[in-house]
């Protein structure tokens, strides 16, 4: 690893200032991809401003809303019981990440601000229609995750907290690559009632995407038949040693089917 | 260069580290305490698992720098007057080693399935719950044998 300076602010402000200031600094949630990325010497910060001073975690469930702030890591959201009578699927799909040591270390801010193609997150806040805040405005899930690692937010933005709707039923299935556990496909499904039903799936392109065309038969009739016939392109999806583009469609319909059936 | 301090095994120690300085080197390097491994470069075997505030962790994605204060329980700090912890013992009695070094990580992440599932666990919960430890030796049957049985006795 290279070397850098390290920083561990203890308010959000300081940290906007000092990645701010900083001219090849590095925001450090709970440091599970940048360590690792660092070690490989594949980035090579000046400095690294460590979020993990800020003391911002936490699940907060009221009928209608959740927030989870940006700090809470993978363990916390996967445990929290209140989490787990809102959004179940949500809750399952953070004990999925990884392993649990880096569980107990990665956190929900990190990771969808890191944009992974195969992370887990991705998918269920395009679900969920959920809500990305940070420092400074308020991003919509549709609207944030742009590409490969890409994402809305910008050079020195923060993110505070994640939010959505309670939806009245949701569930995520993933077919885990057997070493990495990353998602080769993972299919985040939540129905809203008469606000429709949302699709999100992830490992599958670029970038974590909704299926629209599922949305669409999904909201006229909740059920594994309805999907069918909704043909998932290969052209775009990700091609590589551990799946052909044409397999990972293929599996979108699947996980797809298995998040409809395990819905209920 | 930043310095530190924190509890390691119940002792407090100090020392001064750079910013890139991995928990693991600090433990390993410093303190001299070189039970912990370092077993790949990656993240991803497991064999530097040591408890941070009551958490397993991975030891070698973790700066020291980061871990100022925090009290750090590693595989040296088990054993109580010559005695083993009844996961090492455990491991013993049933074998759950060839070459042993992925054992350090192993026991640290078997007495923290039992911290966070309780004393009776199934064979599944534990083989799922070793995502993150790698063996290249056993193919995994003793270690899961050990850990259900060094559970059943902490």
């Amino acid at each position: 690893m290279y070397e850098f300076e390290y920083h561990r602010p203890k308010k959000l402000a300081d940290a906007v200032k000092l990645i701010k200031s900083k001219k090849e600094g590095k925001l450090m949630a709970g440091g599970m991809t940048l360590i690792p990325t660092m070690k490989q010497r594949l980035a090579a910060p000046t400095d690294v401003i460590d979020l993990s001073g800020l003391g911002n975690s936490g699940v907060n469930v009221s009928k209608t809303k959740v927030t989870i702030k940006a700090g809470t890591t993978h363990a916390e959201v996967a445990s929290s019981s209140d989490l787990k009578k809102a959004a179940p699927a949500l809750a399952a799909l953070a004990g999925m990440i990884g392993d649990p040591h880096v569980r107990h270390k990665g956190t929900i801010g990190g990771s969808v601000a890191n944009a992974d193609p195969a992370a887990d997150y991705p998918a269920a806040l395009l679900a969920l229609n959920a809500k990305v805040v940070t420092d400074s405005r308020t991003i919509e899930a549709d609207k944030f995750f742009k590409g490969l690692f890409e994402t809305a937010l910008r050079t020195n933005e923060i993110i505070k907290q994640v939010e959505f709707e309670i939806p009245a039923r949701s569930a995520y299935s993933k077919f885990p690559n057997p070493a990495s556990r990353y998602a080769m496909v993972g299919v985040f499904v939540a129905d809203f009632g008469k606000k429709g039903v949302r699709v999100g799936v992830t490992g599958a392109k670029g970038s974590a995407y909704r299926e629209k065309a599922m949305e669409k038969a999904l909201t006229a009739d909740f059920s594994a038949d309805a999907i069918a016939k909704v043909k998932i392109k290969a052209d775009d999806m990700n091609e590589d040693i551990h799946a052909s583009a044409e397999y990972r469609a293929h599996l979108v319909g699947v996980m797809a089917k298995r998040a409809i059936a395990a819905a209920g | 260069m930043p310095a530190i301090s924190m509890t390691v095994n119940g002792e407090k120690v100090c020392g001064d580290v750079e910013g890139r300085t991995l928990l693991v080197d600090f433990i390993r390097g410093n303190l001299g305490k070189t039970g912990t491994h370092v077993g790949c470069d990656t993240s991803q075997c497991g064999a530097c698992v040591v408890h941070v505030d009551g958490k397993a962790i991975k030891s070698c994605t973790a700066l020291a720098v980061a871990c100022d204060g925090v009290t750090v329980n590693t595989v040296e700090g088990l054993a109580k007057n010559g005695t083993l912890h009844p996961m090492q013992e455990a491991f013993r009695e049933h074998h759950g080693l060839q070459c042993g070094f992925c054992t350090p990580g192993m026991i640290m992440a078997g007495i923290d399935i039992v911290k966070r599932k309780g004393k009776k666990l199934k064979e599944e919960t534990i083989r799922e719950e070793l995502e993150g430890n790698i063996c290249r030796c056993t193919g995994y049957h003793n270690i899961v044998k050990a850990i259900q049985a060094g559970a059943a006795k902490m």
